[in-house]
């Protein structure tokens, strides 16, 4: 399994017949089993993009392609968002089988499934909590364990810690890093934290401001599975300081333009 | 650079909380009190007649009257009339509020063409409409139905309106990406996320149900309310006539209770 997404452009035009081009000609491919982190500047498109590949968005120009996809019901993708976006009249193990219950898996079948990714995410006791009930940190565990519990083919992460304060964001970089490693899920996740970026991916697409733009794909070579040790060495401060030269000047741009 | 000047200075200076106004401070003793003693006065001022009793019969003499009714069973006969005009009303408003709402809040067809037809029907005093529904459906229980029914229909299919309309789109791209359709969004996330605003309506809506029973009925009826205040008034009966408008009292309470319990029940994530 391997997802191209190929010379993806995008186009916003509001009603005044304004164009906003907001990506243009972005192509890169995510391998099986392979993490694949998207960093830019604020207002650099990564979020168009993932609603672009989510199918929640239509693009310009190019395509998203899976190539050798499974044919069985379970969905091509599954997004986490900033804002966790859980149903608050769902309790944390009605939002977590709410996929399952719309691809008509058996109740008992759903709850096994459930019960398997609240153990693999942490929420054991909190099940039958609703979300208002709990902390940023775990709605985000939720939303987790919700999409992973459809097994889609690439998991979707848009900018999925931001919304948190900096030590619980810190925590569940350590704990995605740990879930990663547990089920090696094909992953696209986006952030414009550097950091995080090399922290968790297998490689870092670098976006350049609007239009987005690929600035350039690095691999990053540090040993699995990754902990809290590896911030301070200094490969991975390297590929940091790598990473910032090249944004710096676009994030200054980006932070004097108008909005 | 600035330079301050500074003041000579006081040997101590407390903080104080500017905000100590804002704290709720609850007095329901003298709630109850209060209520007491205008029961009180009003009583007095009828037993020793500065008022006339015809026109200010004391509460305890519309208690007394009101128990007779009890007793006799002749009030219930007018309750359940009211009652059960309200009931049907209500819930052919109701149901149907919540499905045209649902329909011209999320399909931009049923929009285009149903918002127009609400805009300028809304505004007519239902009321006004009675006439032509008796009219129509003639002088027995639909018109008093029909009436109810449009009273109640149109602040609910506003709320459930707006409700649509504010749904977190979010919620919707959550739910799309996890492989709902656009039916199954309308089960499991529209309404869900429209139910505190079809209680909202329901509350509303409830109050002009028994403004519009009353009316109705005192245009023609020979039960009901309505009917029994219109009736007692002509026969300068003011005691019944009082013993009417303390039960619509009962009925806006009880039916304010039954929201707020149904609400608490129906959507247990608002705490």
């Amino acid at each position: 399994m391997r997802v191209v997404i190929d010379h993806i452009s995008k186009i916003y035009i509001d009603r005044r017949g304004e164009r906003t081009e907001a990506l243009r000609d972005i192509h890169f491919s995510i391998e099986e089993n392979e993490f694949v982190v998207v960093v830019g500047p604020s207002g650099c498109g990564k979020s168009t993009l993932l609603n672009i590949v989510a199918g929640l968005l239509s693009s310009t120009s190019g395509q998203v392609i899976f190539e050798g996809a499974r044919t069985d019901s379970k969905p091509h993708t599954a997004v986490v968002f900033q804002d966790f976006a859980l149903f608050p009249w769902r309790t944390v193990l009605k939002n977590i089988v709410y996929g399952l219950e719309e691809r008509g898996v058996k109740k008992e079948e759903q709850f096994q499934i459930a019960q398997r990714y609240i153990a693999l995410v942490g929420l054991q006791g909190f099940e039958n909590k609703y979300p208002h009930q709990l902390s940023g940190g775990m709605k985000q565990r939720v939303s987790i364990a919700r999409a992973l519990a459809n097994d889609p083919l690439l998991l979707l992460m848009d900018e999925p810690f931001s919304a948190l304060d900096a030590q619980t964001r810190t925590l569940m970089q350590y704990e995605l890093s740990r879930i990663w490693e547990e089920t090696h899920k094909s992953l696209l996740y986006i952030t414009h934290n550097i950091q995080e970026a090399v922290f968790l991916g297998d490689r870092v697409v670098v976006l350049s401001r609007r239009p987005g733009t690929i600035l350039e794909i690095i691999r990053i070579e540090l040993p699995r599975p990754r902990g809290e040790h590896l911030t301070l060495e200094k490969k991975y401060l390297e590929y940091v300081d790598a990473i910032w030269s090249h944004i710096k000047n676009q994030a200054r741009e980006a932070m004097e333009e108008e909005v | 650079m600035i330079k301050e000047v500074h003041q000579p200075l006081v040997e101590k200076a407390i903080v104080q909380d500017k905000t100590y106004f804002l704290q709720v401070k609850e007095h329901p003793w003298l709630s109850l009190f209060s209520f007491m003693v205008i029961l009180l006065l009003w009583e007095g001022v009828s037993r020793f007649e500065w008022v006339p009793p015809l026109f200010l019969p004391a509460p305890s003499a519309i208690l007394l009257e009101g128990w007779t009714m009890l007793k006799t069973g002749v009030i219930f006969k007018h309750i359940f009339a009211s009652l059960s005009r309200i009931l049907w009303g209500f819930l052919i408003a109701c149901s149907l509020g919540v499905m045209v709402g649902i329909l011209i809040g999320f399909f931009s067809i049923p929009e285009a063409i149903g918002n127009p037809i609400i805009a300028a029907t809304f505004p007519i005093p239902k009321i006004a409409i009675l006439p032509l529904l008796i009219l129509w459906l003639g002088i027995g229980e639909a018109s008093k139905v029909a009436v109810i029914a449009l009273g109640v229909f149109f602040p609910m299919v506003i709320n459930v309106y707006t409700g649509v309309k504010n749904v977190d789109p979010l919620l919707i791209k959550a739910a799309l990406s996890l492989g709902s359709n656009r039916a199954r969004i309308i089960k499991k996330v529209i309404l869900p996320s429209i139910l505190p605003m079809i209680f909202a309506g329901m509350k509303l809506g409830i109050g002009i149900a028994l403004l519009l029973v009353v009316a109705a009925e005192m245009v023609a009826a020979d039960a009901g309310i309505g009917f029994m205040i219109l009736t007692a008034a002509d026969l300068m009966q003011t005691k019944k006539l009082m013993v009417g408008l303390i039960i619509l009292s009962f009925l806006g309470i009880f039916f304010n209770w039954l929201f707020q319990k149904l609400e608490r029940f129906f959507i247990p994530w608002k705490q």
